[in-house]
């Protein structure tokens, strides 16, 4: 009787010691009502926390209408995209807000991933959006998602370097005259040779900027699609990839130079000229700020407009950022959509601007003199900005930039009289499902 | 059931020893404890390899679901047609050839060491060599990437002493930098693995064959290979076999330290790439499939090999 009941003491406790766990996550994890306000879900990209504050201060704004809660994104562009698009093919009804990179928008928007922006609510966000932002969020000539901050490359230079080269830097500058100069004064240049997305970043614009396009008609089925590699505009760009691989105007670490590995080249000794973001200017001040680079290196610092194809020809800025994105799945579309409205806000772009380096995708937040005083090459972002070109449109996009990198990359692989006709080959093989990638 | 109905009695055929009422008890109580685990490894095996043959037979991209056709076998003829593939395949299997050879090596001799050589701290010594085992793999992957990473490693640095090396070497600028750092560090972080599963095959050696050897006249060398190895065939089978398909499914250092860039594809990260990173459900689910058929015939082969019947093998026979 006795060995019964212990038995059955014991059996109590294997279930409290089994279930209570279980009782205890599902009370944490909000089985259990608390609270009616609606909660929206906002799928963050990393950042200095300037995302969890303005869905705090939108939160507070709205009055207890909705709470914004944020997710966290992975790190890398492309594993962010396998997350969304993952949940997005799922119906997964968290998918309030997502922040997205504007190459990989066709993708979501062509199946009908993303729900549709209320006219209202479009016209009202992108009164004063810049040109180049507005066109990232599009798909077949419709907004499809809000621009909420955007991004694009600047010639960054050692004004001492380009002294002794003799380049006057208040005029538009070629590639061939960075190279040039690179060459004579033994330095070199920042550029990202890696096979990566920023390839892709690099060739959409020495394309684009020789009047080129790597899909002529980026909207069509892959069937229909005509590739625009093998041109004069192709050539000319694997010729200045070409030199800077084999000439090693990249320095050794060309193969493998991201976004970072360029600015730590830039900012060595042998530091010349780079092509890159604008995160390199805050990153350098802070860099400087905690001992770890020259205080005389920001004055050596100066910025110019992305340099040119073709002499005499403007160049196309490649163009970044984040775009506000909503599932339609969203069991909340209004409010989501009342909430991008708050985040987009002239002011919180602003703010997020001078928070975390990210430029806004509204003309008007570039007004306010903080954002001059802090960053001063915020004129010329604004201005790249209206004349930047987006990398093909297209719900391919990710296998056409991957196969383009497997060609491109190591630049000093890259054959002028090969190359752009062979990458176009293999692109529509791969898009015909005749070829792995 | 009689006895008798469980004698094999047709011609030909060796008699199956009877079995006693302990064994068939001990046996079934085998089947209850293992039961659970046995219908729950079905299911989170079984399942995922199912759905993968059945998806292979489309065409199916997660973004473009509407877009859904079968494919029949056209997904396989595109990939055993494909270049790409049979040079995943040639990488992957460089890899694990040259990795298991290197690790059955270094491992062996490290299974003397502590076998003979250091009878007295041997407890240290496993416990040391056990530690790059316990790094996991993402974190030992990177590593090694900044080890040898041209804007953060300090290899260059500490050996531009060796021909062929110095600050402007770029290890992971081409096929064979890249693989040598890879293949590099899957042999520090499983060779561990190897040298424990042969410490044990190397205990089961009965000592007073190798006495008896030893007596009769024959050198080291020959008490190696005709007493000791031929005693511990079922320990080298495992250590090969396991660490065979452990290298066959390399993905995270490729991944991490290349990402397949400059020929340095492995089969695993083809799938992944096919699946996750294009969405080509359907695609990349043959190459699944193809690479769960390489690795039975890795296991095949490696049994027919050794010639050894772990499963007939009881314990207190």
């Amino acid at each position: 009787m006795l060995k019964a009941r212990g038995r059955g003491a014991a059996a109590r406790r294997a279930v409290a010691v089994i279930l209570g766990p279980v009782v205890l996550s599902l009370v944490a994890s909000g089985c259990v009502p608390a609270d009616s306000t609606p909660v929206l879900t906002w799928y963050t990209t990393s950042d200095d926390g300037g995302q969890a504050v303005l869905a705090a201060q939108c939160t507070q704004a709205a009055q207890g209408a909705y709470r914004i809660r944020t997710s966290g994104l992975p790190t890398s562009a492309d594993a962010q995209r396998e997350q969304l698009a993952r949940r997005l093919a799922a119906s997964d009804t968290s998918m309030d807000i997502m922040s997205l990179d504007p190459p990989f928008i066709p993708e979501f928007a062509e199946p009908g991933f993303l729900a549709p922006v209320p006219s209202d609510i479009a016209a009202r966000t992108t009164a004063h959006s810049l040109a180049g932002a507005k066109a990232g969020a599009s798909w077949k000539g419709e907004l499809v998602a809000i621009p909420f901050w955007a991004n694009t490359q600047l010639l960054w230079y050692r004004k001492s370097v380009a002294r002794k080269a003799g380049l006057d830097m208040s005029q538009p500058v070629s590639w061939e005259q960075l190279m040039d100069a690179a060459q004579s004064q033994d330095k070199y240049l920042g550029v990202q040779g890696k096979r990566g997305e920023s390839m892709t970043v690099w060739v959409n614009a020495l394309i684009k900027g020789a009047g080129g396009e790597i899909l002529a008609n980026p909207e069509a089925k892959p069937r229909d699609l005509s590739l625009g590699l093998d041109s004069p505009a192709g050539t000319e760009a694997a010729r200045i990839v070409s030199r800077i691989g084999r000439q090693a105007l990249g320095g050794p670490g060309l193969p493998t130079a991201s976004e970072n590995e360029s600015m730590l080249l830039f900012q060595g000794a042998k530091g010349s000229f780079m092509v890159n973001w604008p995160f390199v200017w805050p990153a350098m001040n802070a860099a400087v700020k905690a001992g770890n680079l020259n205080e005389s290196l920001p004055d050596d610092i100066g910025w110019a407009p992305y340099p040119q194809t073709v002499a005499g020809t403007p160049s196309a800025p490649p163009l970044g950022g984040i775009d506000l994105g909503v599932g339609s799945a969203s069991k909340h579309p209004d409010l989501v959509y009342r909430a991008i409205e708050c985040i987009v806000s002239p002011q919180n772009q602003t703010e997020y601007f001078l928070g975390n380096g990210n430029p806004p995708a509204d003309s008007t937040a570039y007004e306010d003199p903080r954002v001059a005083e802090q960053f001063p090459m915020a004129p010329l972002i604004r201005d790249s900005l209206e004349t930047s070109a987006p990398r093909p449109q297209t719900p391919y996009y990710s296998e056409v930039s991957t196969a383009l990198q497997r060609y491109w990359a190591p630049p000093g692989d890259v054959d002028p009289a090969t190359t752009p006709r062979l990458t176009g080959e293999f692109i529509l093989q791969v898009l015909h499902g005749e070829r792995l990638l | 059931m009689s006895v008798d109905t469980r004698r094999r009695s047709s011609a030909g055929r060796a008699a199956q020893p009877v079995r006693s009422e302990r064994v068939r008890a001990e046996a079934r109580l085998g089947w209850w404890l293992a039961g659970p685990a046995f219908v729950v490894m079905l299911a989170v095996t079984l399942y995922p390899i199912l759905q993968a043959g059945w998806d292979s037979l489309f065409h199916f991209r997660l973004t473009a679901p509407a877009d859904k056709s079968f494919a029949g076998a056209a997904n396989y003829v595109n990939i055993l047609g494909d270049p790409l593939f049979w040079q995943s395949l040639g990488v992957t299997l460089l890899i694990t050839v040259v990795t298991v050879a290197v690790e059955l090596l270094l491992g062996f001799a490290l299974a003397l060491v502590m076998q003979r050589g250091l009878k007295s701290v041997r407890g240290l010594v496993r416990t040391a060599i056990l530690i790059p085992y316990g790094i996991i793999t993402v974190v030992s992957a990177f590593s090694w990437f900044y080890m040898f990473d041209i804007s953060s490693g300090f290899v260059n640095s500490w050996f531009d002493w060796v021909p062929g090396i110095g600050p402007e070497t770029n290890w992971f600028a081409g096929t064979w930098g890249s693989l040598f750092v890879v293949i590099a560090s899957e042999i520090w972080k499983t060779t561990p693995f190897i040298s424990l599963l042969l410490l044990a095959g190397l205990a089961q050696v009965p000592t007073e064959l190798e006495e008896a050897a030893e007596v009769d006249g024959a050198t080291w060398s020959e008490r190696m290979a005709r007493v000791v190895l031929p005693n511990m065939k079922a320990a080298i089978m495992v250590a090969v076999l396991f660490r065979a398909l452990d290298a066959f499914r390399i993905f995270d250092n490729v991944f991490i330290m290349t990402n397949g860039a400059y020929g340095t594809e492995v089969l695993s990260l083809l799938a992944y790439r096919t699946s996750i990173g294009r969405l080509e459900i359907g695609l990349g689910s043959a190459i699944s499939v193809l690479l769960f058929l390489c690795v039975l015939l890795i296991c095949f082969i490696s049994i027919k090999a050794f010639k050894i019947d772990l499963a007939g093998t009881r314990g207190g026979k």
